[in-house]
């Protein structure tokens, strides 16, 4: 997954250099003249690079054991029973692989977006439920993470480092999922605080979150535009009169937990409100850019688990005399399965890169997260034709991929949304 | 207590790789293939990291020999929670022929330099099955060895009042020794399960030291006295007959010459 390889943009005059390095070197043998050309080539190529660091290899390593060993085992049960998987969440927290982008200073790790998605990815492979639930401790710190003071971040993100803490992303409404500005949840100010009432349906970890981070309106007049209506709040769980509901029972990813949550009459203190009023639909997208391309490494992550269950099958079951890997009906299936896999990590790894050298990567993430989602779901559903009868069958892993795969072209940014994300960047870069 | 462990890891083809001789059966290929820390050694640097979590030892010191590759293995035992590391620089044709009796003398030389009053080691390297070190470095230092898991169930292992404590689970109950230190000991697989580095150690492990350190500085030469001739990969497995009755049995038996 991680073999070292240098992209091209200058071919022929660089290789030639390289070439005139190797042949200046050839006296001291074959050997050494192809590494000085390699070398050569090396410099003149600048820094894109698909190698991962000493450390990236080593965080990478942990999450597959942990993953492979731990999450792969449990996730049937989890799966038919639904109960959360706390003590896989525990492990994860022990082991250092959550919270992974909390600052340094609120004793986090740090962790860039590029190193939390090679976590993920790994991850996800054991099970996207688990995957899920920790995952969304990340949605709900990312605006804390970006748009909190000192005493915000402190005060909750601190937490989450001391103790095996989640929190949630609370925004999408019965009424309003990708239409985030017709959410209806109010929030008024009276005296040093803000009186919150409204639904939120749709909250992973809705149940056993320690504190949200919500969006309400703030400011009542319709015409009043979305960059200036809402504002974003953390709030306490325990806080009276935040009533989760029931959890929900859905498709896949089924130990994830999932509730629509009540608001009622729930006071917020002022210095609970992120930058200021007006502010919140900004902070709620902007932690999206961080958030997606974890989101697309998870999809993937389910892919590469479809590839290497029907791989492994494949390579076990015979008919017609022979494995039917070896069937070319078969094989083709896999190879485009594997097409997929390759190209989806390629778009997310982009992605995180791109908003981890400080530059706006709404195109690239909304590019991973849309193809992830995608190829996540043809995958799935190709590995239980690989299996054939088998597949449908809920002894065999397969159709659980199938059942997870179908929440990744819904959330986090509908397919439909992404599409109209990259087609505005696409065309407003064009027009410059 | 200021005591000071030295924790011997080797670096080996990963268990789950599958072996291949290589073409021209001087060896195995190794070019390429995916290395990690011996299991056995895992074993010993956990048991080295829970003593000094009991504040039994002061210090754990990890101990490598090899060419630079090494130096991931010892970052391995760093973010388990090793305090330092030494990497022995042995390369080429001399790494080839490493063996126990070379390795035993630079521990044992490297445990005098570092005044260490215990030794852990893996019973057993999974790539050469030698179990040799850890009983060749205890003679050459003259101190007691034990392995706390002789082949029965895990165990305990302490330090009171300058004697090394071992439990052992035998067939008629726990049976308990007291060797003096210094001492050598060599962990078995049953002895505990070694940790995970989490990814905060393995960024603290960063921060960590390895000392570089030559067998000539130790005054010890790896030359070898033995000389591999040939690899060769266990015999295929024959398929086997069927036959209907014991009398067929006994006939071809008698026809392969076995009886």
């Amino acid at each position: 997954m991680t073999s070292p390889y240098r992209f091209c943009s200058k071919p022929l005059s660089v290789l030639r250099a390289g070439f005139q390095a190797g042949l200046r070197f050839q006296s001291t043998g074959p050997q050494a003249s192809a590494r000085a050309a390699t070398a050569a080539l090396k410099e003149s190529l600048g820094g894109f690079s698909f190698e991962l660091t000493d450390q990236q290899k080593e965080f990478q390593e942990v999450a597959r054991k942990f993953a492979r060993e731990e999450i792969v085992p449990a996730a049937p049960s989890y799966d038919k029973s639904g109960e959360y998987p706390f003590p896989l969440i525990k492990r994860a927290w022990e082991l250092g692989l959550m919270n992974g982008h909390i600052p340094e200073d609120c004793g986090g790790m740090g962790l860039g977006i590029f190193d939390a998605c090679l976590i993920t990815e790994e991850l996800a492979f054991g099970c996207t439920g688990v995957q899920t639930a920790i995952e969304a401790n990340s949605l709900g710190q990312m605006p804390v993470i970006i748009a909190g003071n000192d005493a915000q971040k402190k005060k909750y993100l601190g937490r989450m480092t001391e103790e095996p803490l989640m929190c949630a992303y609370c925004v999408t409404e019965p009424g309003a999922g990708s239409d985030v500005a017709g959410i209806k949840t109010r929030a008024v100010k009276k005296g040093d605080e803000y009186v919150v009432n409204g639904q939120k349906m749709w909250i992973t970890n809705g149940g056993k979150a320690n504190w949200y981070f919500l969006l309400a309106r703030t400011d009542p007049d319709p015409k009043c535009s979305a960059s200036k209506a809402f504002t974003g709040f953390i709030v306490e769980a325990d806080t009276p009169g935040v009533q989760p509901g029931r959890k929900e029972l859905n498709m896949g990813q089924r130990c994830s937990d999932t509730r629509g949550i009540t608001f009622e009459d729930v006071r917020i203190p002022k210095e609970n409100v992120l930058i200021g009023e007006g502010a919140g639909f900004k902070i709620a997208m902007g932690a999206f850019d961080k958030t997606r391309p974890p989101v697309a490494a998870g999809a993937t992550g389910l892919a590469q688990r479809a590839l290497e269950e029907a791989t492994k099958y494949a390579l076990e079951r015979k008919t017609f005399g022979k494995f039917i890997a070896e069937h070319q009906a078969v094989s083709f299936l896999l190879a485009e399965m594997a097409m997929k896999v390759e190209l989806a990590r390629m778009a997310y790894q982009r992605a995180a890169w791109e908003v981890d050298q400080g530059r706006r990567n709404t195109y690239y993430a909304s590019i991973a997260k849309a193809y992830a989602g995608d190829i996540a779901n043809q995958c799935a559903t190709d590995a239980v034709q690989i299996f054939g009868g088998n597949g449908f069958n809920s002894e065999y892993p397969v159709e659980k991929l199938m059942r997870d795969a179908k929440i990744y072209q819904i959330y986090e940014g509908t397919a439909q949304i992404q599409r109209l994300i990259i087609s505005r960047e696409h065309l407003g870069k064009f027009k410059q | 207590m200021s005591a000071r462990v030295l924790v011997g890891v080797k670096r080996v083809i990963d268990y789950a790789v599958k072996i291949r001789v290589k073409p021209d059966r001087t060896g195995v290929v190794t070019d390429g293939v995916k290395h990690s820390m011996n299991p056995f050694c895992e074993i010993a640097v956990e048991e080295a990291v829970k003593l000094k979590e009991k504040k039994l030892v002061k210090e754990v010191v990890a101990v490598s020999c090899g060419p630079q590759q090494v130096q991931e293995t010892i970052r391995t035992a760093l973010a388990m929670g090793a305090d330092r590391g030494i990497h022995v620089e042995v390369s080429g044709k001399d790494y080839e022929t490493l063996g126990p009796l070379q390795v035993s003398k630079i521990l044992a030389a490297l445990a005098k330099k570092e005044q260490a009053d215990l030794i852990i080691l893996g019973k057993q390297a999974i790539d050469d099955d030698c179990n040799q070190t850890g009983q060749m470095t205890a003679a050459l230092l003259d101190w007691p060895q034990r392995s706390p898991e002789d082949g029965t169930f895990a165990s305990e292992v302490n330090i009171e009042a300058d004697k090394l404590k071992v439990v052992r689970e035998i067939d008629g109950g726990l049976e308990t020794i007291k060797i003096n230190l210094p001492a050598v000991v060599t962990a078995d697989l049953r002895l505990n399960t070694p940790r995970y580095a989490t990814l905060p150690n393995i960024m603290k492990a960063k921060k960590k030291k390895i000392a570089n350190v030559k067998p000539a500085d130790l005054g010890v030469d790896v030359s070898s006295r033995l000389e591999v001739l040939k690899v060769d990969e266990p015999p295929q497995r024959q398929a086997g007959v069927k036959v209907e009755t014991v009398h067929d049995l006994v006939g071809k038996l008698k026809e392969a010459g076995r009886i």
